[in-house]
């Protein structure tokens, strides 16, 4: 049988796998780090940009959190009704785009003012969440034994229980304010999120990888920080945005039963003033209403974008 | 920071670097919590069933068998990935201590994918400096920086020039090449033992060959001892020193891959060289059955159900039959360096070869099992029995 | 005649990045009872040729050329024609018996199924003969009755070489029957699908990178390399004295337990398989050819005959060159 001769083994066949040449240009190897991240960004987008909803979702996010940014600087005078001299429950007009309410305040000012309230009240709450959640789906998934057994029994008598009544419970004890709905929403819709990270850590857990890094001596520390986060971390994040989400609601849910901070607007505190101030059986749907559209918006907007990632990110759903 | 040299060696080539002293893994089925509580303790699974190795610096020792003997276990155990039942492992005569860190530098693994063993998020250079900063080694023995020594480090496994791979990513390269970064990460913390689990499986081919040939070289350029977990006698014929072939849990024989490999003495290597293919290979005698059950261990030899010398009345002939099939045994130094766990080699001697020939020969085509029996009915029949750690495919 | 007759056939397939040209213009042909090794390394079109006879690939993709079975032309079946065709023409033998399975149905069942589908019994006709189907592969009639689940690996692949003698084909195509079995059961299965082939005068593609493999079961062989047959012959002829350097790489991969050559020595081919969508010029194995020479990368090698009942397509062969010597050792 005639063997042919070795090749030596240092014969990179280089063909496979191609870097483009405006990136074999650049030199030092930060500079070339730099560009791929940037090149993956960048592919990023451009498969965010083919999904029609998510642009539509983030366009209408755009808008929102510029008027939130917007109310932010603008005068709070005219939130005031001692000082507020408008037409009591007047319909839209030139002067109130929106009418006003019982007080003769406009309601523009108030959406525009609640939405800078509802946007930071979703933010900070949903941030809250997905630590918790992440936290406890780390450590569940990845120590697993009795660690897992426990806390799973409690994030699942977390999501049974009644959040609502919770919230109402823990309201009434703090009493109500902005921290207390931030708190609320925050310590009652974790679970979800543990459930989701837990069984992404559980795969990662096991794979080759994870292995390998035991078999070079590396510790618990290092396998999550450098090979479970950064897996785990996509799905938290197109998680993260659908909890904001479901925090916007909850947030205009609590306020409307007026658990929300009696001194701040937010869309569910006016829904909550006109609903008292008989909105309803007076016809005045554009106190109403505008609010309600809002939290809609928002929610769809926040939905949509959550929908887009999750398509870029699990590439089963693409196939579709 | 640890100390930028790697502590000099103690051990002279051709002694004991590594021993694995009666070692014993049992994997648990799963029990429910009232069955667990009613104290039904689940199916045993005994994957590694006292195995006694010692591996000497500088060689290629290949431990062979079917999936489910236990191979991969071993080597597991040995990275101190798979927790122990009982026994020993020591490294450099002293029994490992609890804080495997120091051990894990001087030991590498190189797994069966290397796909599934490089983590696709990471670039080459991140994955070959992981190791450098798991053991905090910011500089090489001479000084030279990080970035000298994973250069250094894929340069040895032939991925050259090596600046060119640190920033792509594992998709981006071939299998051969996914390969060599896998042995380039274990090269780079300048290992004394090299544990590879099937190193060649996956990879195509016309691949195989020279990601062996890149194990030998660096066997002989930096003095490594390299152990080879394969089911491929063949390839274990290519790079070994020494073969150990491993049955339902336990080392049935090992010595010098020549005489393991040409004149074997136990009857199960003998049945795993004839199912090497070759031309004309499938008139040779197949061993009929699955692979072996560890839940099911049985009694004896544990091979005896299946055993060509046993089934032809060989073994009757030999009057070693009652031991066969109630003695257990373990191995006997048969010709100098060439253990065997059989009783009719114990009985025999080197002699047993031939024995052995005559046996298989007399069954002809099936050898093993009672004939006419249903291929694996008492075998492997039930999956879920052992953990995956225990099958090696 | 032969029952299976590929002529010149070229396929690619369709992506997002343009056409990929996986098979490249490939000639075969199996006589009645004939087995044919296919081997190659993975991506050298091997399996797509497979696809290609039961018309198996994704629909954008385009097969030109002529595949005829049994007479018939396959490219140009009717849908109809080309069902019954699959099965009771030719049948297949996957890799992945495991998946292959439908978990939530009998074995027993899963078989019967293909024979009734095809008219070619009743319910009950067709349960006598999936016991017999069994029995032939080497499992108890009362298997039948077990789900995927209850099977070993071994018996699975049993259970789909059942599956593919259920409607009598002429040919059946094994694409890589036993890459997932162990060793002791690889060698069962081959030779059940041997003893078969030969009791059942069947004719056989059998498709695997494993050389030493294909050498045991198969009459000839054909090495393919980038979407081409690089060298065809003999089983044991090509196996153990090839013309082709790529054919003797792969031959080496896996030596023989006490051929003294590669004690010590393991023998490999550097580089990748070429991308097909960037195929070297000339000979497309010329980069990685150990024995390569200046005239490999402008002439591009058609199959020349090598011999009694071979073929290569090497410049070496034709002694096209004086360095075939030194190349040759």
């Amino acid at each position: 049988m005639q063997t042919p001769p070795i090749t030596p083994g240092g014969d990179p066949n280089l063909t496979s796998g191609r870097i483009p040449e405006s990136l074999a240009e650049v030199r030092s190897p930060r500079q070339i780090r730099r560009a791929r991240r940037r090149r993956a960004l960048s592919t990023f987008w451009a498969q965010y940009r083919k999904s029609k909803m998510g642009m539509a979702g983030l366009i209408i996010l755009a808008f929102f959190a510029a008027v939130a940014i917007f109310a932010v600087f603008a005068s709070k005078d005219g939130l005031d009704p001692t000082l507020v001299e408008g037409p009591r429950l007047a319909s839209p007009s030139a002067t109130y785009p929106l009418g006003t309410d019982s007080f003769g305040v406009s309601v523009l000012t108030q959406v525009i003012q609640g939405s800078k309230i509802s946007l930071l009240v979703g933010l900070v709450a949903s941030i809250m969440t997905i630590a918790i959640g992440a936290l406890v789906g780390i450590v569940s998934g990845y120590r697993g034994g009795t660690y897992d057994t426990l806390l799973m029994r409690f994030t699942d008598f977390g999501l049974v229980v009644p959040w609502l009544a919770l919230a109402i419970i823990l309201a009434s004890i703090i009493g109500p304010s902005l921290v207390t709905i931030i708190l609320v929403i925050g310590l009652t819709s974790w679970p979800g999120t543990a459930r989701l990270v837990r069984s992404q850590v559980l795969s990662v857990r096991e794979r080759p990888y994870v292995e390998r890094a035991r078999a070079l001596g590396g510790g618990n520390w290092h396998m999550i920080a450098h090979h479970v986060l950064p897996n785990v971390m996509p799905v938290i994040l197109a998680n993260a945005v659908l909890v904001v989400a479901i925090a916007i609601l909850s947030e205009t849910a609590l306020s409307f039963l007026g658990l929300g901070d009696p001194f701040s607007f937010s869309w569910g505190g006016i829904i909550e003033s006109a609903f008292n101030g008989h909105a309803t059986t007076l016809g005045a749907w554009w106190w109403i209403g505008p609010p309600g559209v809002c939290i809609v918006l928002v929610v769809l907007a926040f939905t949509m974008i959550g929908f887009a990632l999750d398509e870029i990110i699990n590439p089963k759903l693409r196939e579709r | 920071m640890s100390s930028p040299t790697p502590p000099g060696t103690k051990v002279a080539k051709g002694d004991t670097i590594l021993e694995v002293k009666d070692l014993h893994v049992t994997f648990k089925g799963r029990v429910g919590l009232l069955a667990g509580l009613r104290g039904n303790k689940g199916t045993q699974s005994r994957a590694v069933d006292g195995v006694n190795l010692q591996v000497r610096k500088g060689e290629v020792l290949a431990i062979a068998g079917e999936s489910g003997c236990g191979k991969t276990t071993t080597a597991r155990a040995i990275m101190g990935l798979q927790p122990v039942d009982a026994g020993t492992i020591k490294y450099e005569g002293k029994p490992l201590p609890r804080n495997l860190k120091p051990y894990l530098r001087k030991v590498q693994m190189v797994f069966q994918d290397p796909t599934g063993t490089l983590n696709p998020r990471q670039t080459i250079y991140e994955i070959i400096a992981e190791g450098l900063r798991i053991h905090g080694i910011d500089r090489g023995p001479g000084g030279e920086p990080e970035e000298q020594l994973v250069a250094q480090a894929l340069s040895r496994a032939g991925l050259r020039p090596p600046d060119r791979f640190f920033l792509r990513y594992p998709h981006e390269l071939s299998g051969g090449q996914r390969q060599r970064v896998v042995i380039a990460g274990a090269l780079v913390l300048e290992p004394e033992v090299i544990v590879a689990d099937e190193p060649v499986s996956n990879l195509d081919a016309s691949v195989r060959g020279e990601i062996l040939q890149l194990l030998m070289k660096l066997r002989a350029d930096l003095d490594l001892t390299i152990v080879i977990v394969t089911h491929d006698l063949g390839l274990a014929w290519t790079v070994a020193d020494r073969v150990a072939v491993m049955y339902l849990g336990r080392i049935v024989e090992i010595g010098p891959a020549e005489d393991v490999l040409l004149r074997p003495l136990h009857p199960y290597t003998k049945a795993l060289l004839d199912v090497v293919p070759e031309a004309g290979g499938l008139e040779r005698p197949i061993l009929t059955g699955e692979p072996p059950d560890p839940t099911k261990i049985p009694p004896g030899c544990r091979f005896h159900p299946r055993c060509p010398v046993v089934v032809s009345g060989k073994a009757a002939e030999l009057g070693i039959e009652a031991a066969c099939r109630g003695e257990d045994l373990g191995l006997d130094e048969i010709n100098p360096g060439h253990f065997s766990a059989c009783h009719a080699s114990r009985r025999l001697g080197a002699r047993a070869h031939e024995a052995i020939v005559e046996a298989v020969a007399a069954i002809g085509r099936e050898a093993g099992s009672e004939p006419g029996s249903e291929p694996g009915t008492d075998a492997d029949g039930s999956p879920g029995g052992t953990s995956p750690g225990a099958t090696a495919i | 005649m032969s029952v299976l007759s590929l002529k010149d056939v070229h396929i690619t397939y369709h992506t997002a990045a343009g056409g990929v040209p996986a098979v490249r213009g490939v000639d075969i042909e199996v006589a009645k009872g004939e087995v044919l090794g296919l081997a190659g390394e993975s991506g050298c079109g091997k399996s797509t040729i497979a696809g290609a006879i039961l018309r198996l690939l994704p629909s954008r993709t385009k097969v030109e050329g002529s595949i005829t079975l049994d007479g018939e032309d396959i490219l140009s079946m009717k849908l109809g024609r080309l069902r019954a065709v699959r099965w009771t023409g030719a049948s297949i033998v996957f890799q992945g018996a495991m998946h292959a399975l439908n978990p939530v149905q009998r074995v027993g069942d899963q078989i019967g199924e293909a024979i009734t589908v095809h008219n070619q019994a009743g319910e009950r006709e067709a349960k006598v003969r999936v016991g017999s189907l069994l029995e032939q592969v080497g499992l108890p009639t009362r298997r039948a009755a077990d789900y995927p689940h209850e099977l070993s690996g071994g018996q699975k692949q049993r259970v789909m070489i059942a599956m593919a003698l259920a409607c009598n084909p002429s040919l059946i195509i094994a694409d890589e029957p036993t890459t997932a079995l162990d060793v002791m059961v690889q060698a069962q299965v081959l030779r059940l699908m041997k003893d078969l082939q030969r009791d059942l005068g069947l004719s056989m593609v059998f498709i695997t990178h494993d050389l030493s493999v294909l050498v045991e079961t198969s009459d000839r062989l054909a090495i393919m390399y980038a979407g081409k047959i690089v060298e065809e012959g003999p089983a044991t002829s090509v196996f153990e004295d090839p013309k082709h350097p790529y054919t003797a790489a792969l031959a080496a991969a896996f030596p023989q337990i006490g051929d003294r050559r590669f004690r010590g020595n393991p023998t490999g081919l550097g580089g990748d398989p070429p991308d097909p969508q960037e195929i070297p010029s000339g000979c497309p194995f010329h980069p990685r050819c150990p024995a390569a020479f200046a005239d490999c990368q402008r002439t591009v090698p058609e199959l020349y005959a090598a011999g009694t009942g071979r073929r290569a397509a090497c410049l070496l062969v034709t002694g096209a060159h004086a360095s075939t010597a030194e190349v040759t050792e």
